[in-house]
């Protein structure tokens, strides 16, 4: 059986403009690496999650994937065939639905839109029609089936954009952030549409980016985690927070306090430091990772000795965002 | 041999799809009865202009024969014109308006047959601008057109033979759409234009310097145009194509436009790697 993806020292780097080059991110004389030596491997049936801060090169991995993008060196398989020698073949097996709303020309409905996606995989008349169906129940967009598609509003376009893609039944399936943006419901419609989906058939495989931690430690069976484009690790979540076992998590809140914050991470026992400024409730959010519980009271010495007042202080389970947060350096919010 | 089958299934529901959203995308008119005006009052005006011209620069004083000559011409590059246009602009149009490409890109059809399809409309409604224009100029500016002289095998033929040639130049078209930006625009237009000069649109290649009827012979445009023209006509203005039977001119026409077919194919071939390579397939242009 094939592995659903693998990919061998995948690499891919952009030419940078002049004005954009300002040594950041490991770019060296104008060249910006997007993903450096990518190694991953998901299997078939795996619901496979990919983490990272903006820029880590996710949606890059994702288009190479989906044969929209060459890699600069490297290898991709898709089910098994190079994305790079036969896109043909690789196109049959995939489809991908980056998030936004950009999802058909908005002079069809969307029940044209979904045809027409369906007539170009070449789904069999009846198919096609008891899927449109049953996409349009599921995702609850039945009073939408005649609206052209330029009068949805834009979650309602991003909800179609999402069943466009799975309306041609892909054996493999790029989501790129596909609940970005959406209301809570919407989010959770889609959430739980993919996991039916991969439970209909066990030969099906997604691999899905989010920004959400939350929502790759729900659904995801496993996760890799990437920054400035190289992979940092890969399990499930579960191992994931459990290598964090030994180390204790905290969250204190402060009085809202802009400069400084830095310093915190050097504090003795602290193995990594995030923070989130919360101006609207007057407050900054900080999270600290320590070696061992004990290390928590250098941080309340050394915050009292800054003149801060604690406001609130709380133990945590370790969350797949601690993972993150221990791995990366620092939180998705709070970027430097 | 069911391989060769299936795959011709495929690419028909392809045009087919792309047919319909074409023409989807051709009648968004909230009025059909201004679709229908604009559809055939512009081209007709546009002829009119050159007849204007005509009169203007001649006083009339030249026979009808060249004056039907530059009639049928002119009419029938309305095909050049629209079809380019209706082929090559989608990728632009994919790309920039409705941010649609990548998905159109990496769906196993194939891009050839979906720019066909997609041209279909503009075909159509071509072919009926056409047919209104040459019936106004036989009407009204009694072009000596016999309808029952008219070679029909050999219209249809060469109609048939000109969209296909167009085609594949839409097709080159698009393929260099995909790495430029707006002046893609520019581009169709001043192709559309290099070729009403040296294709014998509206005089014949013979007043050309000898160097641009290198171009002329060059192009299958130059061998349709004839053949269309003859086929109306039942003569021909150029000394040079005059002295080609039809079958030889349909042989040339037929070497020309494979030559050109391998060279489109080429050279969309190339460019998208190009674009695929360097991330222009979904990179939007116009900010
Ligand atoms: N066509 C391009 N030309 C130049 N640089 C690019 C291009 N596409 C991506 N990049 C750069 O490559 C890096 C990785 O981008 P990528 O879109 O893969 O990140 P991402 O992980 O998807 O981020 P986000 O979470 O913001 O979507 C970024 O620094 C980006 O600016
Ligand atoms: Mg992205």
């Amino acid at each position: 059986m094939n592995l659903a993806v693998e990919t061998f020292d995948l690499n891919r780097t952009f030419k940078l403009k002049k004005a954009k080059n300002k040594g950041e991110n490991g770019n060296n004389n104008g060249k910006l690496i997007a993903l450096e030596n990518a190694n991953i491997k998901i299997h078939q049936g795996e619901l496979f999650g990919l983490l990272g801060p903006n820029g880590a090169g996710k949606t890059t991995l994702i288009k190479i994937l989906a044969t929209l993008l060459l890699p600069t060196s490297g290898t991709g398989l898709v089910d098994g065939i190079d994305v790079v020698k036969y896109p043909e073949k690789v196109r049959k097996k995939i489809n991908m639905v980056s998030g936004g709303e950009h999802c058909g020309y908005g002079i069809l409905t969307v029940r044209e839109t979904l045809w027409m996606f369906s007539q170009f995989y070449g789904i069999a008349t009846k198919v096609a029609h008891r899927r449109i169906d049953e996409l349009l129940k599921i995702l609850k967009m039945e009073e939408f089936a005649k609206t052209k598609i330029g009068k949805l509003s834009t979650g309602l376009r991003q909800k179609l954009n999402f069943m466009r893609g799975f309306v041609c039944d892909p054996k493999i399936m790029f989501l790129d952030e596909p609940t970005l943006g959406l209301d809570v419901q919407i989010a959770r419609d889609v959430r739980i549409y993919i996991r039916t989906w991969m439970k209909e058939n066990p030969e099906r495989t997604v691999l899905l980016t989010t920004h959400y931690m939350a929502e790759a430690d729900e659904l995801c069976d496993r996760v890799a985690i990437i920054d400035k484009g190289r992979v940092l690790v890969c399990d499930s979540p579960q191992n994931l927070k459990k290598s964090l076992a030994g180390e204790a998590v905290f969250y204190i809140e402060i009085p809202l306090s802009v400069n400084g914050m830095e310093k915190f991470g050097q504090i003795p026992g602290v193995k990594q430091f995030a923070y989130e400024h919360k101006s609207h409730l007057g407050r900054t959010e900080l999270k600290f990772i320590l070696e061992e519980e004990s290390a928590i009271s250098n941080v309340t010495e050394s915050l009292s000795g800054n003149g801060s007042k604690i406001i609130s202080l709380s133990k945590m389970e370790p969350s797949l965002e601690d993972v993150f947060v221990a791995l990366v350096g620092r939180g998705l919010k709070n970027e430097n | 041999m069911t391989n060769i089958l299936k795959r011709a299934k495929e690419n028909l529901r392809t045009i087919r799809t792309a047919g319909k959203l074409g023409w989807a995308m051709e009648s968004n008119w909230t009025d059909p009865f201004l679709f229908a005006i604009y559809s055939i009052v512009r081209p007709l005006a546009s002829s009119l202009i050159l007849v204007v011209m005509y009169y203007v620069v001649t006083r009339g004083k030249t026979g009808m024969d060249l004056f039907a000559y530059i009639y049928v011409g002119n009419a029938f590059f309305m095909y050049v014109i629209n079809v380019l246009f209706g082929v090559s602009w989608v990728i632009h149009e994919d790309r920039d308006h409705y941010q649609m490409i990548r998905y159109i890109y990496i769906s196993p059809i194939r891009m050839y047959y979906y720019l066909f399809g997609r041209g279909i409309a503009k075909m159509v409604l071509t072919t009926v601008a056409v047919i209104i224009t040459m019936a106004f100029g036989m009407l009204v500016l009694k072009i000596p057109v016999n309808l029952l002289a008219i070679n029909y095998p050999l219209l249809l033929f060469s109609v048939a033979a000109g969209i296909f040639i167009i085609t594949c130049l839409g097709i080159l078209l698009a393929g260099v759409s995909m790495v430029t930006a707006h002046h893609s625009y520019a581009l169709t237009e001043g192709m559309a234009g290099l070729f009403y000069l040296a294709c014998g649109a509206i005089y014949p290649i013979d007043i050309l310097p000898v160097w641009l009827q290198y171009l002329s012979k060059a192009l299958p445009l130059t061998y349709w145009l004839e053949l269309v023209r003859r086929s109306i006509l039942g003569k021909s203005l150029s000394p040079t194509l005059s002295g080609y039977s039809d079958f030889q001119l349909i042989l040339i026409m037929a070497a020309t436009t494979l030559i050109l077919a391998l060279f489109s194919h080429w050279v969309y071939r190339s460019i998208e790697y190009i674009a695929r390579k360097y991330g222009k397939i979904d990179q939007l242009t116009s900010y």
